[in-house]
């Protein structure tokens, strides 16, 4: 847990402060996002908190220790930090860069090795081809995925993080973030993230702190920032397309439609035709027998078929899963221009389909303010 | 032709004036690396010692060395060394400052301030930092200041025969004098060939020291 009361800076030979009184509360296992527009304090918030930056007042605890009663030095290798150029030590290898606290806290080297190793499949490099790479021998997205292994080598409790995916391009962030959000799962850090990217802090995080002029404007959860902005700052800053962004907010499996009719690889191909043709349908998915999916396969495939619907079934390339959001979802749906995606879970197991009929009611949707939820527009504007 | 007549009926007085060359501009260099590298590092931290002390070296640059040479032999025959190797290997060492502290300086400054972010961030001492990471970024420039200064120490160390501190400069003043034509150009040669080897040594050198991960 990380608490901050009252945190306030004010840089020498400066009448404002950087960052105004300042109260927020991170529990344990969350991610924070500090974000807003540049020079609003929120980096300098962040390094405050391993006190890269001294406070001016107030007091930062983690855990219930009080950081200005800590060692800054020890205080700094108990928790892990990722910054925005990725700060790879370019004379380093992969595994020294990794090892940099581990050899600070004086590991043994074979503790190192194994935990090195460990760290680099776990973000999915073969630890035996990147292990004695150099950065620039690295893309920007594995040199981005060594930073954040690096923050996370001794396995610390707390991670400050500020734009670690800032530097790479928009499809490999996406990518990272996933990544990032699928390994946070597993380790549940306490994590203060800095970002500038509304979508990525909605994205992101489990709370949100907005940020303006050094005053903490708003703190909550990305859909309490979205459906309840607390003054027009807020509004501005989030967007004028709310409803668009809830896209970055949603999973697959709060708007997908369940149990999507489907029939096994092991049926009949003349049976399954012919209850095709009975509802009307050109395409149909296909599973084994533990519900895993297979493919799909068209009525003009098995219509006069005579042996199982296995025999004529063509992969399905284009799957979701369950915890991405709906906008990856309707980006794919839109880049590969058909008009349904498949949800599966991490066992290939069919959960439900995405269509564009489902995105468009979810982004039809609006919020009421006065009623506090969201619902339908009619054309008279008035919410059913 | 006849300067290959006189080497090869001197080649023993050669070797040994070259010996004595090589010993003079090591012992200077090796001062010269042990202070100038202090020197620049500490000045990184100093702003206003880093102005002085470049000023200072760049001043003694401009100098002319058989100048500086004159020079030592009032200042250090106070303590009884006016002439010889001491005086030499002094005013060698204040030469080869202004490459090796500017260098460092620069080598260090230089470091992108992200990279010195992380590792204090990550919990490095000031001293790890330097050392961990400044340090061996900075190598291979300082290297090309230390570089600098052997060559140019090797090239003045010539001048130092002129106040007795022997060398190849010997060959060269004497033959001055004599109007010997061969024993001017042995001296010349030797001195030009030391410096090309010195030279491709602190290359194979650097190339050893220098982290892979920073070579283009």
């Amino acid at each position: 847990m990380i608490k901050l009361e009252k945190v306030t800076k004010i840089y020498p030979g400066s009448s404002l402060a950087a960052v105004n009184n300042v109260d927020l509360e991170v529990p344990e296992g969350e991610i924070c996002v500090l974000i807003g527009s540049s020079g609003c304090g929120k980096t300098t918030l962040m390094r405050m908190i391993n006190r890269l930056i001294p406070i001016t007042s107030g007091f930062i605890y983690i855990g219930d220790q009080n950081v200005m009663d800590m060692d800054s030095i020890k205080l700094r290798r108990n928790i892990g930090y990722a910054i925005q150029q990725i700060g790879l030590f370019p004379h380093m290898t992969v595994r020294d860069n990794i090892a940099t606290v581990p050899k600070l806290l004086g590991w043994e080297k074979s503790r190192i090795d194994k935990r090195v190793d460990e760290l680099l499949e776990l973000v999915q490099l073969e630890p035996a081809i990147f292990r004695d790479r150099y950065p620039r021998e690295l893309s920007g997205g594995q040199a981005q995925r060594i930073g954040v292994t690096r923050a996370m080598a001794t396995d610390p409790p707390v991670m400050l993080m500020d734009e670690p995916f800032g530097a790479i391009d928009p499809i490999n962030r996406e990518v990272l973030q996933d990544e990032f959000l699928r390994i946070q799962s597993k380790i549940k850090k306490t994590i203060v993230f800095v970002t500038h990217d509304i979508h990525e802090a909605i994205k992101m995080g489990d709370k949100i702190a907005l940020l303006d002029a050094g005053r903490l404007v708003q703190f909550a959860t990305p859909e309490k920032l979205l459906t309840a902005p607390k003054n027009q700052f807020v509004k501005d800053f989030v967007g004028a397309d709310r409803a668009l962004k809830r896209l970055d907010l949603l999973k697959v499996e709060d708007a997908m439609l369940e149990n999507p009719v489907h029939c096994h690889s092991t049926d009949s191909a003349l049976e399954v035709a012919r209850r095709m043709q009975e509802d009307g349908l050109n395409y149909l998915l296909v599973c084994d027998g533990e519900n895993r999916l297979d493919g799909y396969v068209t009525l003009r495939d098995i219509v006069d078929h005579e042996g199982q619907v296995g025999d004529r079934v063509k992969p399905m390339t284009l799957t979701v899963g369950l915890r991405q959001n709906l906008k990856d979802a309707l980006s794919k749906m839109l880049t590969y221009d058909i008009g349904v995606v498949v949800a599966v879970d991490d066992d290939n197991r069919l959960k439900g389909v995405l269509n564009t009929m489902t995105l468009a009611r979810v982004v039809g949707q609006t919020y009421d303010e006065h009623e506090g939820r969201w619902g339908k527009v009619t054309a008279g504007g008035r919410i059913l | 032709m006849e300067t290959w007549q006189f080497f090869v009926d001197n080649w023993q007085l050669t070797l040994q004036l070259a010996w004595q060359h090589a010993w003079l501009v090591s012992i200077a260099v090796t001062i010269a690396i042990f202070t100038g590298v202090p020197i620049g590092i500490w000045i990184t931290f100093n702003e206003k010692a880093a102005d002085v002390v470049l000023y200072v070296a760049g001043i003694i640059m401009t100098i002319p060395s058989i100048a500086l040479f004159g020079i030592m032999i009032p200042l250090l025959s106070v303590f009884g060394y006016g002439i010889g190797t001491v005086p030499a290997i002094v005013a060698l060492v204040l030469y080869s400052q202004l490459p090796i502290i500017r260098n460092t300086y620069a080598a260090v400054k230089n470091v992108d301030p992200n990279i010195i972010d992380a590792g204090v961030g990550m919990g490095m001492t000031r001293f790890q930092v330097l050392g961990k990471v400044q340090l061996p970024m900075a190598l291979s420039v300082i290297f090309a200041g230390v570089r600098v200064a052997v060559v140019m120490s090797i090239g003045i160390g010539a001048i130092a025969a002129y106040i007795g501190a022997g060398g190849l400069g010997r060959f060269i003043f004497m033959g001055i004098t004599q109007t010997y034509d061969a024993m001017i150009n042995t001296g010349a040669i030797a001195v030009a060939v030391m410096a090309v080897v010195v030279d491709y040594l602190f290359g194979f050198i650097e190339n050893r020291l220098v982290s892979k991960g920073l070579r283009p």
